[in-house]
């Protein structure tokens, strides 16, 4: 019999052998458990990953939905001036007011401050002064020992007062017609001017007194205590609506300016009502506004969502430069490997801050900051891969199933990526969710220091909501409170899962605990 | 061994080289804003242009970089805050706030993680040990920087223990200044005690389970001398380098805390140097230098360290 070559073996010169006699094993009745459904067992059996893992999820959901749902309201507002009075209010949840989070704060006020807060609520009706600590002490320590002191528990939203606000005929219009449709009170009766030219305020305390005053803005009530009003009557302001308590209809609602044509009508405008005018519902800010007036909690989804997506972003890169340059170096070996270590040992010996200034001074105009960014991030973040796969090539690179893969005619590609790379799955897998923590880590820290600046109206970063909140750390801790808690929830979780992870992906645990 | 500490270290002078001109050259890229600082007179400058030697071709700028810095140590004068000044004669008062503080820390924390780790794998999956390591993950987890705005406004803002910020002075061993550290010890060495513990816990348990230290109980040791003299010995070989490679990193410090707790150290300098309007570029190259040479160099003796203390390990040999 010549022996035939064959380039490739014609399907009708195979033939089945041994289908006539029958086998006497027993089939297998379970499943197999194979490498990943162990290890996934092993991760859902472990309680702190697990709870870990809800952590991670309700972050995330938090960093997608707030700022779709909350989008385009007074949150993001930085631009129209009206908002940014309402700066550094504290949380106020209505549903969680009995844990102390109702938007109050306990403060030391001078005798001033305290008529005008009570002031306010003779006139609103809402009183800002919750309850009273001590009253009417005098403090030795203070820089005028005449002036008496009282401890007080102060709403802050109450407290915001009147804005002094320069109106458009239409506008004013617009105020009126609406406070006739709602009931609520927006304009409050003008002060007169004449009777506060002795007092010495700002303007943003000056459009909270409606009552006679001394120089210092301590109120002159009369024998029976209550406030004198010093409201402005008799001039003509196109006023049709709500009038205020124990308005005869004298009251002046606006001081106006100008001809005819054009009149300007300045007002007193009840802040708080103000808010309901603009948004359509009772202000109430869950995680406090910061410096400038901005609600935490949209600003800090948005900085967190930020910092998801270039965690994810560098994770994903850091996998594929890590696994192609890792295979190769691991699969080749030799002088290839050689030299590719002694570039990788160059790249990871720059410092992290080194190559974020540079990468921020040159290519932030051209790809901007986020773009620069992430390169730096990637630059060096690859490497700790692209080991971990080195390893596990040289570990399975000599093995009898390669050489018998190579016995049957697989190319390089096939044998470094269908044989050999799976092994190193279980240690990607780690690394890319360790990553994601250490790259939001490194984040905050450097827009913390100001290397980076990603701040604008519409995008934030949990670093740099910190660094803004530094210098209030003192009296309105809960600015830094809520960034800081956001970073360390997720810190914490992301290692936890992560070690989780790689317990489960550690071969030599299997079947041990 | 001789041999393998020669090409460690000739690999790293080279990859010093590699880095920081890699840094001299992208800098001198940049549009050169120190020249235009004293207002946009042409004439001014161009003069400046030419003084700060920026008008010769890349490579001959170059040539004098290496003559005169990486050979000579002549890194220029400042262009910044620190205009005129020496940058490295500032780079070297600013050196002993950011050691001091650091090594403060060192010795608090060490002792207490070893301690931390030691008691935890003593009493290995009992109460103790779930306690310290809940403690230590969260501790090992959390950036150093929310400690610190805890401890300044608890301790400082609230209990008003201490004051907020680091007093200003170069008596670093007196008390006064002492106290006005200890903000900046805190939050620095929650982390340090933290990651010890944990590594000392992982290193301790594994060797605790060991055949040898069966060996010795059943040769007649007790249980505290078996742990002294055979687990504790063996489990520092890996502890040691790692507490070597922290000392060796106090020098340059945490740029943050420093930020915060207002330390005139050399990280303040670093982030001063590059995000003032008129960016020091000398400075921020002797800075970059600095870091670089740090990383490396505690690298190798980490590395070198094992064997050391471990004489079964021998770096760089063939087997």
């Amino acid at each position: 019999m010549s022996e035939q070559r064959f380039p490739v073996i014609p399907p009708e010169k195979f033939r089945f052998v041994g289908t006539e006699g029958r086998l006497h094993d027993k089939k297998l009745e379970t499943k197999p458990i194979g490498y990943f459904r162990d290890a996934v067992s092993r991760v859902v059996r472990n309680k702190s990953s697990v709870g870990a893992a809800i952590i991670i999820i309700v972050l995330v959901l938090y960093a997608i939905i707030v700022p779709m749902v909350c989008q385009n309201n007074y949150t993001l507002a930085l631009t129209d001036t009206n908002y940014l009075n309402y700066t550094k209010l504290p949380p106020r949840i209505s549903w969680l007011s009995w844990a102390g989070v109702d938007g109050t704060e306990s403060k030391t006020v001078n005798s001033a401050d305290y008529y005008r807060y009570r002031a306010m609520g003779v006139e609103t009706g809402r009183d800002p002064v919750v309850d009273v600590y001590k009253a009417a002490y005098e403090d030795k320590n203070a820089a005028s020992a005449t002036t008496l002191y009282y401890d007080i528990r102060l709403d802050d939203y109450y407290a915001l007062g009147m804005l002094e606000k320069t109106l458009t005929f239409d506008q004013y219009e617009a105020i009126q017609k609406w406070q006739d449709e709602t009931g609520i009170q927006l304009i409050y009766p003008a002060a007169d001017p004449k009777a506060l030219t002795a007092y010495k305020g700002d303007a943003d305390q000056r459009a909270n007194i409606w009552y006679a005053v001394d120089s210092k803005g301590v109120a002159q009530l009369d024998e029976n205590g209550n406030y004198q009003p010093i409201y402005l009557k008799g001039a003509a302001d196109d006023y049709h609506s709500i009038r205020i308590e124990g308005d005869d209809g004298s009251y002046s609602y606006a001081r106006v300016s100008g001809t005819s044509a054009a009149k300007s009508y300045t007002v007193r405008l009840s802040k708080y009502n103000y808010f309901i005018y603009c948004y359509g519902f009772e202000p109430s800010f869950a995680f406090g506004t910061n410096d400038k007036g901005q609600d935490i909690l949209t600003r800090l989804a948005a900085g967190a969502r930020f910092s998801f997506i270039l965690a994810i972003c560098v994770s994903a890169v850091n996998l594929v430069l890590g696994t192609i340059y890792g295979s190769i170096e691991g699969y080749y070996g030799g002088r290839v490997d050689l030299v590719m270590e002694r570039i990788s040992d160059i790249l990871s010996g720059i410092p992290f801050t080194v190559v974020t200034v540079l990468f921020q001074l040159h290519l932030s105009k051209q790809v901007g900051v986020v773009g620069s960014l992430l390169f730096a991030f990637v630059l060096t973040g690859w490497i700790g891969m692209a080991h971990s796969v080195r390893m596990q090539f040289y570990r399975f690179k000599g093995q009898e199933y390669v050489l018998a893969a190579r016995t049957l005619g697989a190319g390089d590609k096939r044998i470094m990526f269908k044989h050999i790379f799976p092994n190193s799955l279980g240690t990607l897998i780690t690394g890319c969710v360790l990553v994601i923590p250490g790259v939001i880590f490194s984040e905050s820290s450097l827009t913390y220091l100001g290397i980076v600046n990603l701040e604008s109206s519409t995008m934030t970063s949990v670093g740099t909501m910190l660094a803004n909140g530094k210098p209030y750390l003192r009296d309105y801790p809960f600015i830094i409170l809520f960034p800081s808690l956001f970073i360390s929830l997720l810190e914490v979780s992301f290692n936890l899962f992560g070690n989780g992870l790689r317990d489960a992906f550690n071969p030599s645990l299997r079947g041990v605990e | 061994m001789f041999k393998y500490v020669i090409k460690r270290l000739l690999l790293m002078v080279m990859v010093f080289f590699i880095i920081v001109s890699m840094c001299f050259i992208l800098i001198k890229l940049l549009p050169n804003k120190p020249a235009e600082q004293f207002g946009k007179d042409k004439e001014l400058i161009e003069m400046r242009r030419e003084a700060l030697g920026y008008n010769k071709p890349l490579l001959e700028q170059y040539a004098i970089f290496v003559s005169r810095t990486l050979i000579g140590g002549n890194w220029g004068i400042s262009e910044g805050k620190y205009l005129g000044r020496d940058v490295w004669s500032v780079f070297i008062e600013k050196m002993p706030a950011t050691v001091v503080v650091n090594l403060y820390t060192m010795i608090f924390a060490v002792p207490l993680g070893l301690l931390l780790g030691i008691y935890a794998a003593l009493k290995k999956n009992k109460w103790q040990d779930h306690l310290i390591s809940t403690g230590v993950m969260v501790f090992v987890s959390v950036p150093s920087y929310v400690y610190a705005f805890l401890v300044q406004y608890f301790l400082c803002f609230k209990l008003k223990w201490f004051a907020p910020l680091m007093k200003e002075g170069t008596d670093f061993f007196s008390w006064n200044m002492f106290t006005t550290m200890v903000p900046a010890i805190l939050s620095l060495g929650f982390g340090t005690i933290a990651g010890l513990a944990r590594y000392t816990r992982a290193e301790l348990t594994e060797v605790l389970t060991s055949d040898y230290l069966l060996l010795a109980r059943t040769k007649g040791l007790s249980r505290a001398q078996t742990t002294v003299r055979h687990a504790l010995r063996n489990s520092m070989v890996p502890i040691f380098p790692m507490i070597l490679g922290e000392f060796i990193g106090i020098i340059s410090g945490s740029m943050i805390i420093e930020q915060i707790f207002s330390i005139p150290g050399v990280g303040r300098l670093y982030i001063e140097s590059i995000t003032s309007a008129t960016p020091d570029y000398n400075m921020f190259m002797l800075l970059s230098a600095f870091y670089t040479l740090i990383g490396l160099v505690s690298g190798i003796i980490v590395d070198l360290s094992y064997s050391f203390i471990d004489p079964r390990i021998r770096m760089g040999s063939k087997k």
